[in-house]
């Protein structure tokens, strides 16, 4: 019974690093906490949900169309919006933030009303001793486990990426070297808008997702940034796979109603014990 | 304490302000009670939250935390056979109790990670409303003891126990303005380090103010919940109000006297208008006001230097050509 909740945990926990990296990217880099990136994930889904369901476009076709479209919306969100505010203090870019949240958060309700959608699809399950595992689930951790694994990649050897990289660092020197700070600022605000988007269509694939639900997705991703450190795409994957586990033996051994609260304790006592986060400081990558 | 004429005048201006509405209590009918009553809570709770985030620059988000825990914390001691105004004593103390606890590892925290880190309060509260049964009834909600009297006479009971709230909130912080202490917390928003070097107990200070803080959103919670007596947690524990009220200060004027007060008429105004106008957009206006807030005037009310942006806006057209021409040449 725990080792199900083990396979579980780790799958849903794949889905979390990708929900975080986006995040975690977005506050590393811009020193932004970004509360509009659960609506984006909502966005991701709901874009995925029609295409698939009103447009009967398939879904490998689907989804880059949600991140392409993710990422679109975000790159003007920062280039437009928040690059004006850049630099300010925390209050400043986060009410910011969350008064954008509120209007997007409005416009999904009422666009897409507060119902639960899904997109039903049965693939069926495997069985591994004596594992249940459904294949849908391991779809979905993949698709987020290999657009993680590219943005890593991407940060590491890419020379955008290296100039994200550099504008965390210091983005003075970074300025002095040439590299044009708002076009990366908004470079890298689309990156985490297409991550969000991303595990949004992960999601969907997997829960019902409502507008009602980028709270709860927000919340995920804070746990896991601070759990796995700032900005660091490795912090986001083991923060992922941590909550993903904590979450599941917490909902077998305290019961299923405690397990988002185990997260946001875990979060706290991480917080007050390790400041820079379980994986460390932040820096090169 | 260095009090001066200009305090007097301040003191004399807010019981001017306060008395007037105590008096205006006679005439006011049951809705237009109920919104001062909603007003004189988001008053308290600004000038609470203006200590910490506005005198000593921490931006603080348990609000919520500290008012949800003063709602439960008199609904459990009232439903152990307390009387009323010894459950708004306990529902006080524990708010202070519980913010020195919490205080005391967090704020070694700065920045975003406070921020984060008290926002997780008011999660971590809810869920734990949410799930102990036992204690707080979990998601069903409390009922607590209604108060004996007729409706007029208990909604202008509470109107003038939130008034009474709100004033005592308003002298103290113009009290604590002009002390040390007031004088300290100004210090470590503008350099902590400083502060500590030149022999600040920095620590206490900020433990103190954000446990000052916290009795009195603890207080305003427990009043609160008396005047609607049911609370559940999603209501009491609510994350958009710990987000609302840093922005009604910021409106206002952060670490000012009459900012939090302004701040918080202002965004009534608006929400009760735009709740009567656009019931199905609320939430978005709301945002585009908070929006708009944040671009225009960052520093509030009375922090903006209204000189220097009007005389700004009626220079920037002659300022065009020139430039141009400067371009051209």
């Amino acid at each position: 019974m725990l080792a199900q909740y083990v396979v579980n945990g780790v799958l849903t926990g794949g889905i979390y690093a990708c929900l975080a990296v986006g995040f975690s990217l977005v506050w590393g880099v811009l020193n932004v906490v970004n509360m509009l990136h659960g609506s984006m994930v909502v966005l991701g889904a709901y874009f995925c949900l029609y295409a698939v369901q009103q447009l009967g476009t398939p879904l490998y076709v689907a989804m880059p169309l949600a991140c392409l479209f993710l990422f679109a919306a975000g790159y003007a969100v920062q280039k437009g919006v928040i690059n004006r505010v850049i630099g300010q203090p925390i209050l400043i870019t986060l009410t910011l933030t969350f008064g954008l949240e509120l209007i997007v958060n409005n416009l999904l309700l009422h666009l897409f009303s507060a119902t639960p959608r899904s997109l039903v699809t049965n693939f069926g399950a495997i069985e591994v001793f004596g594992l249940r595992i459904p294949v849908v689930r391991i779809g979905g951790m993949l698709v987020a486990a290999i657009l993680t694994v590219l943005v890593y990649w991407l940060l590491r050897h890419s020379k955008i990426g290296r100039a994200i990289i550099a504008v965390r660092m210091d983005r003075h020197a970074a300025a002095l070297m040439g590299i044009r700070i708002k076009q990366i600022y908004a470079l890298t605000f689309g990156i985490g808008a297409l991550m969000a988007g991303a595990a949004g269509c992960a999601m969907a694939l997997i829960y019902p997702i409502t507008p009602m639900m980028s709270g709860l997705f927000l919340g995920k991703a804070f746990i896991i940034c601070v759990l796995g450190g700032l900005g660091s795409v490795p912090g986001a994957i083991i923060g992922g796979l941590v909550l993903g586990l904590v979450e599941g033996v917490g909902s077998v051994t305290l019961g299923p109603q405690w397990a988002t609260s185990v997260g946001f304790m875990l979060m706290m006592l991480v917080i007050i014990v390790f400041p820079s986060g379980l994986a460390g400081k932040r820096g090169y990558e | 304490m260095n009090f001066d004429l200009s305090s007097a005048m301040k003191l004399a201006i807010g019981s001017a302000v306060f008395a007037a509405g105590a008096l205006l209590a006679v005439t006011l009918d049951n809705y237009q009670l109920q919104v001062g009553t909603s007003l004189a809570m988001l008053c308290v709770l600004c000038w609470a939250w203006n200590f910490v985030g506005g005198y000593m620059g921490y931006p603080s988000l348990a609000t919520s935390a500290f008012f949800g825990i003063g709602a439960y914390a008199n609904a459990v001691a009232q439903l152990h056979g307390a009387s009323l105004s010894v459950a708004w004593m306990v529902a006080g103390l524990a708010g202070g109790v519980i913010a020195a606890l919490v205080g005391v590892p967090m704020l070694r925290l700065k920045g975003h990670y406070f921020a984060v880190g008290s926002i997780a309060m008011v999660e971590v509260g809810r869920e734990i409303a949410n799930n102990w049964d036992g204690l707080t009834g979990g998601a069903v909600g409390l009922n607590l003891p209604l108060m004996a009297g007729s409706p007029d006479y208990v909604s202008r009971f509470f109107y003038l126990a939130m008034l009474a709230l709100a004033f005592l909130s308003f002298a103290l912080t113009l009290f604590i303005e002009r002390t040390r202490f007031g004088f300290g917390l100004r210090c470590i928003r503008q350099n902590e380090d400083a502060a500590s070097m030149v022999g600040m107990d920095v620590f206490r200070y900020k433990v103190a103010a954000f446990v000052l803080s916290g009795v009195l959103c603890a207080m305003a919670g427990s009043i609160y919940a008396s005047m609607v007596a049911f609370i559940e947690p999603k209501d009491a524990f609510n994350i958009i109000t710990t987000i609302e009220i840093p922005v009604m200060v910021m409106l206002g004027g952060m670490g000012t006297l009459f900012g939090p007060m302004i701040g918080g008429v202002f965004y009534v105004v608006l929400k009760e208008f735009v709740w009567a106008n656009f019931i199905n957009w609320h939430s978005g206006i709301l945002g585009a006001i908070i929006v708009a807030v944040i671009y225009f005037i960052p520093a509030g009310v009375f922090g903006t230097k209204w000189s220097i942006l009007i005389s700004r806006l009626r220079r920037s057209p002659e300022r065009k050509p020139s430039k141009l021409a400067e371009i051209k040449g």
